[in-house]
């Protein structure tokens, strides 16, 4: 659904996205993470038509950006990193003119703008005006007005970024729903925690390159290395080391249990636990070791930092 | 057609209904529409008493027409803040975004801006010229001819569009609210002398059909303007600058690059870049070409017609000045003794910068104007100078071909570079910027100048100032 090769854009000599390539299918959810100024809006604006490449293309549903930049916003909802409402405009007022900018007729416009409304939570404030709203309130008016034409390709930058969290659960729920009705979705986000509860794949780019693209469990093994799992004995227990089986990196040992990391769990663990039993340990449990996102990013970025940049 | 203009009344009414809940719109426009003419009308009349209490013989009447000249003119430069804000305030407030990413075509966001822009100005001035009228036919003064004022409603309505189309040009350009306001100047300085020039047309013109005249080349220019702001007007260019810097060695470095080239000879700097120019041009030139004859040809028929009726009233003495005179002006330098080399080939390379310099600043009119007439007093001349006895035909193969072959070859390619200058600004160019626009295009004239133009003017004024006067006084 959107495809993008050796996508670049400089601005005189400073590259600020240098030779993305994205592949998100229909039904996916990207999530695009990096620091300020990594070259992430400038992606969506280039996915959007607003910037030229000034190398490689960009496709969306199998147009080319750059030559049909028309066909494209019409089926792309675009939630811009600055709310950009208009402040004097009532909520339904704003919602209808953009269901006209979408040539969205009558009966349809008001169909879809009071579903959002009622839907964030704002169909009571929908005759005040916009200027009177709360952060949260025009952020999920913001994101009201990217929906109102019930766009197949969804970019949104930092869509809860103002939100409380009752909000941004609402926020991310109807994402979720847009997800599984087939639309595809670019998220730009530093919302680590976010990122991780709804994409499908995830990309961290910096200084305009991608430095990795792909499922968040690939991501961890690739980043974090292989699985780490963790035993609890109920009392002090010494289990030593060389009872391990070939293979397994025993990462800590302490009096009520250890940590070890194997590539072969389903070979390797059945042996681990025919061991303890075998010895009479007082387990009490074996799981797998929780990795978060927010690891695998900070490893990539030190990584990047420390090598200068560049993978 | 209809459905496409839609969007463009979407957005004009969105921004309208936007203004009107705007009090710091309003109040000043306001008080603007009533207080002016009220200032106008009270000045007007002191004025004629102290004139009059000296000897002068006016009355109030005279001042009318050129009063709703200034009141319809004095409220557009401040409701010109619309236009002006129209894109860069929006890119200020950060709302140009959302409105970028819909399905708006370019020319729909453009116009859609621009008619707001000429309906705040508009109605303000239109609403402060009938309360002036109100209140001059209370004072029972005689209101101007119905035309007269139509003209004068006319005039005001090219007056908006042409300051309105040039602030959204300024606010697709500028980078911020701040910039956009303060290049305003730029807009209403020219218009205010636009006016002094149409105030002596209603003042002296002595013909009713002068207004209507300058009413549609105001509209031209306008249109001119609408067409440059829609051609350069690029969505990238809104969002991609986000601060106002003056980069000189940017300026210096493309300029040069394109003037210059990768040649590394100077026949090869002829072959690519003059040549190059050369080829980008030939639409020009043979355009100026046929302006050259038209003109030519024109004011020869012309004077042949007006000659004998205009020359039978002046006396022998005022013959010879007026001769004098146009063959100064007409290419026959020669004539006079005192013309050296050095002044020739300085007054020709003048005449050609000050071409381009008119023409910078019109999208090439004004240039292309100079021309005509530079070219057009030829013909004339030689119409004048064959009624008062001299054979025209000897004149020109004597007195011009010598020197214009070279000479008016100059000319005519600066002035195709001219014409060329402004056909590219008017022209979309969704690659480039309209500063990098200007620029080339700058580098081209340059090219053809220097390449060209001064070694043809250099050769013209050896022949003009040493070769010439001779065979002239064979045949004179």
């Amino acid at each position: 659904m959107i495809e993008t090769k050796n996508l670049s854009k400089a601005f005189q000599d400073f590259w600020a996205v240098d030779d993305v390539n994205l592949d998100v299918e229909a039904g996916q959810i990207l999530a695009l993470l990096g620091q300020n100024g990594a070259g992430k809006t400038t992606t969506i604006r280039m996915l959007t038509g607003l910037l030229r490449p000034t190398r490689g293309w960009a496709k969306i549903d199998g147009r080319d950006v750059v030559a049909e930049p028309t066909a494209i916003r019409s089926s792309v909802g675009v939630l811009t990193e600055q709310h950009g409402l208009y402040l004097r405009m009532t909520a339904d007022e704003y919602l209808d003119f953009f269901g006209r900018v979408y040539q969205l007729d009558a009966d349809k416009r008001k169909k879809r703008s009071d579903y959002l409304l009622e839907y964030f939570g704002l169909a009571r404030a929908a005759k005040r005006r916009i200027g009177e709203y709360s952060k949260g309130m025009r952020q999920k008016l913001a994101l009201a007005r990217t929906l109102i034409h019930e766009p197949p390709v969804l970019l949104l930058d930092e869509p809860t970024s103002a939100m409380d969290p009752e909000s941004a659960r609402l926020v991310r729920d109807e994402i979720a729903n847009l997800r599984s009705s087939q639309r595809t979705i670019v998220i730009c986000t530093h919302n680590l925690v976010e990122a991780e509860a709804l994409a499908d794949r995830i990309a961290i780019i910096y200084q305009g390159k991608i430095l990795v693209n792909d499922n968040l469990d690939a991501l961890k093994r690739k980043v974090l290395g292989s699985p780490e799992y963790e035993v609890l004995f109920s009392e002090d227990w010494d289990f030593p080391e060389s009872s391990l089986p070939k293979g397994v990196e025993m990462l800590s040992q302490e009096a009520r249990g250890f940590s070890f990391r194997t590539s072969a769990p389903e070979e390797t663990n059945p042996l681990i636990l025919r061991e303890l039993g075998h010895v009479n340990a007082p387990v009490l449990t074996l799981q797998k070791k929780q990795r978060s996102l927010e690891q695998v990013y900070l490893k990539v970025m030190a990584d990047a930092q420390g090598q200068g940049g560049l993978q | 057609m209809k459905e496409k203009l839609a969007p463009v009344w979407l957005l004009a009414g969105r921004e309208l209904r936007d203004q009107f809940r705007d009090w710091r719109i309003l109040f000043p426009l306001i008080v603007l529409t009533f207080f002016f003419p009220l200032l106008t009308n009270s000045f007007a009349g002191e004025v004629i008493g102290f004139m009059n209490r000296y000897g002068g013989d006016l009355i109030l009447d005279r001042l009318v027409p050129f009063s709703i000249l200034i009141i319809g003119f004095f409220p557009v430069t401040v409701a010109l803040v619309v236009a002006l804000e129209s894109f860069v305030g929006e890119k200020e407030r950060g709302t140009i975004e959302p409105l970028l990413s819909s399905p708006l075509l370019d020319w729909q966001l453009y116009l859609g801006k621009l008619f707001v822009g000429i309906f705040f100005p508009l109605l303000a001035s239109y609403a402060g010229i009938s309360f002036y009228l109100v209140l001059i036919s209370h004072q029972n003064l005689n209101l101007p001819p119905t035309m007269q004022i139509l003209q004068l409603l006319a005039l005001t309505f090219a007056h908006s569009v042409l300051m309105v189309s040039a602030a959204i040009v300024v606010s697709t350009q500028a980078t911020s609210i701040r910039a956009a306001n303060l290049l305003a100047s730029f807009i209403i300085i020219p218009v205010a002398l636009l006016i002094q020039g149409e105030s002596i047309l209603l003042f002296w013109g002595g013909n009713d059909q002068v207004l209507w005249m300058a009413t549609l080349g105001v509209l031209m220019l306008a249109v001119i303007l609408i067409r440059v702001g829609i051609a350069h007007f690029q969505r990238e260019y809104l969002l991609g600058r986000e601060v106002d810097t003056l980069n000189l060695k940017w300026l210096g470095s493309t300029f040069w690059q394109e003037f210059r080239g990768s040649g590394s000879t100077l026949w090869a700097w002829y072959q690519v870049q003059v040549g190059g120019a050369l080829r980008r041009l030939r639409t020009s030139i043979l355009l100026v070409f046929v302006l050259a004859i038209a003109s030519s040809v024109t004011s020869y028929v012309w004077v042949s017609e007006i000659a004998p009726t205009y020359l039978s009233k002046m006396s022998t003495e005022e013959i010879g000045t007026m001769v004098d005179e146009l063959t100064a002006s007409g290419g026959l330098t020669s004539l006079n003794e005192n013309v050296s080399f050095g002044y020739i080939f300085s007054h020709n390379l003048r005449a050609v910068v000050v071409m381009l310099i008119l023409g910078v600043f019109s999208f090439g009119i004004l240039g292309e104007l100079l021309y005509i007439v530079n070219i057009g007093v030829i013909g004339g001349l030689l119409a004048g100078l064959q009624y008062v006895g001299f054979s025209a035909f000897d004149l020109f193969i004597n007195g011009i071909l010598p020197h214009g072959v070279f000479e008016l070859s100059a000319i005519l390619l600066a002035s195709a570079a001219v014409l060329y200058f402004g056909a590219v600004l008017i022209t979309p160019s969704p690659e480039r910027t309209m500063g990098e626009v200007i620029v080339v295009s700058l580098a081209d004239w340059t090219k053809i100048f220097v390449g060209l133009v001064v070694p043809l003017l250099f050769i013209a004024a050896l022949i003009e100032s040493y070769i010439t006067p001779g065979l002239l006084l064979n045949v004179m």
